[in-house]
């Protein structure tokens, strides 16, 4: 008899989490676009809300389609479980809306992504829960942030915009110490480029709009259960170790063991706060996600001979791309991002902002817009765009100086990504 | 045998196996593991018998509680151990004075005591430690995958469900 063996992360990308439909037999996983559930009697009804039978009851809290996508994501991150929700923000939100309560802190690595850094630090303020910042090039910063109110950490494997590279390894090791469990976005990189749980993260976070989803045609987001952190300290993280006054006095860390963070998010915020998946983006978030590795590798693959055609370039200063040989972050990328260094970075333009705008203006192929993870090649330049607010100064700060061009790298033909950078650039 | 990790088909093969379960540390309080258990198995079509000195007698979910492993009135297949991994010594002692001996000792999530557990095998009790049997149960039929959980299982094949449809999945053959 062989031996069992654990099935690679392609196979996990098509097959975890989607059986054949157990009614009509259909192989693809079914849309069931529906609010409810009808319950077979009243004693199964109070199995499901009292959490003691395992099943569906209404779409926001639970939802078969959106589950099959919760199961493959969590088979991808080496989790126990995950929960879907509307978006990447409403994942963050989720989180920490599990770990907080008013007064508390958390830390979190300045380099983020232009839309976390608000949430954390404007729109949380009016729940009372504080964003320390800290700079992951600088991990003694993180060290120097904990206080006693702090209740967590986040941070992004492979940070957006600027591509750096995060050293989860050294800064999960400051979480253990604190006590606190480690978030890690990993959006930029997808499960299948940095695998967050083998580097001591407790959380991670995605938005699958990006990458996961992979065609820029679906807003989603994603939250994945470590399993490794204990919740039972006593009043520390209140939803988790204390009983539950709507689940009867049921205390979630007792009752569900290594998978009661996802489902207090579920149960709990996910039930209260209500952003909910639609069954139609959890369909295709998982159709996405099966071509999830061979997409991965060319966005990586195209990337880094976009950023070699772009470093060599005349009118070019400069290149932050990690793959890169020499960059600053490259020791850290063949660590933690062996496979590639993602399909998202930044440069610099001589000829600052106008070039900067000449560019955006100049390029054919290349879209125009502000997402990133698409099958299409994207191009923004946030100082006329998504920085355009800040002053000069908070805009060089942010990485976002006059002369910054973002690139999110498709998996069109290299050689066409590059001669329409090549006719934009000639134009400057 | 290792219990550090268990193959699926061995889980698998007890679940299937097993028609009668007594569940020493049965609680009468709704929001405690020990009763979802009890109530999950019985759903499942497996006859509980909750072992609970302090409400010997008395019925959970319909199911009468019997104060020891010894005055349970018919052969029990499966001893479930909802105690701390030190008390469920004693349990597996009991277990073993049973005839006929029952076919598995189980106990439950961060319960493991591994010489219990050998004293057992060397009878030739199949052994468990550290799962629970409605997770195990909800994880082979598929059914936790709707809260979720990662279930580490594949198939290409349907689920089976159970008499009452959808919402009711089996492992059963």
């Amino acid at each position: 008899m062989s031996e069992p063996r654990e099935p690679g992360f392609s196979t996990l990308a098509i097959h975890a989490g989607a059986q054949p439909d157990p009614s009509t037999g259909a192989r693809a996983t079914p849309i069931y676009q529906t609010t409810s559930f009808v319950f077979d009697d009243v004693d199964h009804a109070a199995s499901l809300f009292g959490l003691q039978a395992f099943g569906n009851i209404y779409t926001r809290i639970g939802n078969p389609t959106c589950a099959v996508l919760e199961e493959r994501i969590a088979a991808l991150e080496g989790g126990t479980a995950a929960l879907a929700v509307a978006s990447g923000h409403a994942a963050e939100h989720l989180v920490f809306h599990t770990l907080l309560s008013p007064g508390d802190e958390f830390i979190a690595a300045r380099q983020l992504y232009g839309g976390s850094v608000n949430q954390f630090g404007e729109a949380y303020k009016k729940f009372g829960w504080n964003v320390v910042w800290a700079d992951i090039d600088d991990i003694s910063s993180f060290e120097n942030a904990v206080s006693d109110k702090t209740k967590a950490i986040f941070i992004e494997s492979i940070a957006n915009p600027g591509g750096a590279i995060t050293d989860i390894e050294a800064i999960s090791k400051i979480a253990k110490k604190a006590g606190v469990p480690l978030i890690v976005d990993n959006t930029m990189a997808s499960p299948y480029l940095c695998q967050p749980f083998k580097h001591g993260a407790d959380i991670i976070v995605h938005s699958a709009t990006k990458f996961l989803g992979g065609h820029g045609n679906s807003i989603g987001g994603l939250i994945v259960d470590g399993g490794t952190f204990d919740w039972s300290a006593p009043g520390k993280y209140p939803s988790l170790s204390e009983p539950c006054a709507s689940y009867q006095g049921m205390v979630l860390y007792e009752t569900f063991g290594n998978f009661a963070f996802a489902i207090a998010c579920r149960v709990l915020g996910l039930r209260d706060l209500g952003p909910a998946l639609s069954p139609f983006n959890a369909f295709m978030l998982l159709t996405g996600i099966e071509t999830l590795p061979l997409r991965m590798q060319r966005h990586s693959d195209n990337a880094l001979k976009v950023a070699e055609y772009l470093k060599a370039h005349p009118k070019v200063d400069y290149v932050n791309y990690s793959g890169l040989e020499g960059d600053k972050y490259n020791e850290a990328a063949k660590k933690y991002c062996p496979k590639g260094a993602g399909a998202v970075f930044t440069f610099g333009l001589k000829g600052g902002y106008d070039a900067g705008v000449a560019l955006v203006s100049g390029v054919e192929m290349f879209s125009h817009l502000a997402n990133i993870g698409d099958t299409r090649s994207l191009i923004i330049h946030p100082a006329s765009t998504t920085h355009r607010q800040l002053t000069d100064e908070q805009k060089t700060k942010a990485g976002a100086g006059p002369e910054v061009v973002r690139l999110s790298i498709g998996i069109e033909e290299v050689a066409d990504i590059i001669a329409d950078l090549d006719q934009a650039l000639e134009k400057i | 045998m290792n219990h550090d990790s268990y193959d699926d088909a061995y889980v698998r093969g007890i679940l299937d196996d097993v028609k009668t379960i007594a569940m020493v540390g049965a609680s009468a309080n709704s929001i405690r593991p020990s009763y979802f258990v009890l109530k999950y198995l019985l759903d499942k079509g497996y006859k509980v018998f909750p072992i609970n000195p302090g409400h010997a007698g008395k019925d959970i979910l319909g199911q009468t509680v019997y104060a020891s492993l010894a005055d349970v009135p018919e052969p029990i297949d499966m001893v479930d151990i909802f105690r701390n991994s030190e008390a469920a010594g004693a349990v597996v002692d009991e277990a073993l004075t049973l005839d006929p001996l029952p076919k598995v000792i189980w106990m439950q999530l961060t319960v493991r005591n591994d010489a219990a557990a050998g004293k057992a095998e060397a009878a030739g009790v199949r052994m468990i430690m550290n799962r629970c049997p409605k997770i195990e149960y909800g994880r082979l039929s598929g059914e936790i995958g709707w809260v979720g959980v990662n279930s580490r299982t594949l198939s290409s094949k349907r689920p089976k469900l159970a008499s009452r449809g959808f919402q009711h999945r089996t492992i059963g053959k």
